[in-house]
């Protein structure tokens, strides 16, 4: 049985390394727990594609029954998931988000090795 | 919805993870107003949660061990935000 939710979702998580899904853009997010997790993927220089679930209801619901994960934002790398915005935030205070990246090969500035 | 606090609720679907520390924050002040905010009380809250069931698993295993007993409430009540701290004993 097919899910076009999870269809969209699948095919967003392999043609991007890193994906997030996030209440707002990633320019103007609309939702603290997302702007944080923006502004450390801003702080690594990380690329990466930007959902706004807010106007897509389906997608919304879609992304946490997918990963069976209840809470936005969501962070995908290579088709993973990462985590929401506690663990990414403690990732990258540890410097495991760093070497998660490294592991993956996505580009990134490592400001500890400038 | 029955008449319990979203803090309370926590407090007893966490109690199978014998939690030797379990303090749960109301943050709910700090985001009025902003995108997806339904109003009303105990709807952004902030756990820290130490337990022995803890040991030996990530950060998402923990938060997922967490998030399925509090699957329920995602659902039956205002909670919107929840975020987490899960530390095993010897951390």
């Amino acid at each position: 049985m097919t899910n076009p939710v999870f269809d969209r979702i699948k095919k967003d998580l392999s043609e991007n390394d890193v994906v997030l899904y996030m209440k707002g853009t990633p320019v103007f997010p609309q939702c603290g727990f997302s702007a944080a997790v923006v502004q450390i993927l801003s702080i690594l220089q990380v690329p990466f594609k930007g959902v706004d679930v807010l106007p897509d209801a389906e997608i919304r619901q879609g992304i946490k029954d997918f990963t069976n994960w209840p809470t936005i934002p969501q962070l995908y790398v290579k088709e993973e998931f990462v985590g929401g915005c506690d663990i990414i935030r403690e990732m990258y205070e540890s410097g495991e988000l760093q070497a998660l990246l490294k592991e993956k090969s996505i580009s990134f500035r490592d400001q500890s090795a400038a | 919805m029955d008449m319990a606090s979203n803090i309370e609720k926590i407090k007893e679907k966490l109690a199978v993870l014998s939690p030797i520390f379990l303090d749960i924050r109301d943050d709910t002040s700090r985001h009025h107003g902003h995108a997806g905010h339904s109003g009303g009380a105990e709807t952004h809250l902030h756990a820290v949660i130490v337990s022995a069931s803890f040991e030996g698993k990530n950060r998402l295993a923990r938060q997922r061990m967490v998030m399925e007993l509090l699957k329920p409430l995602w659902t039956e009540s205002n909670l919107h935000a929840l975020s987490l701290e899960t530390k095993a004993p010897a951390e």
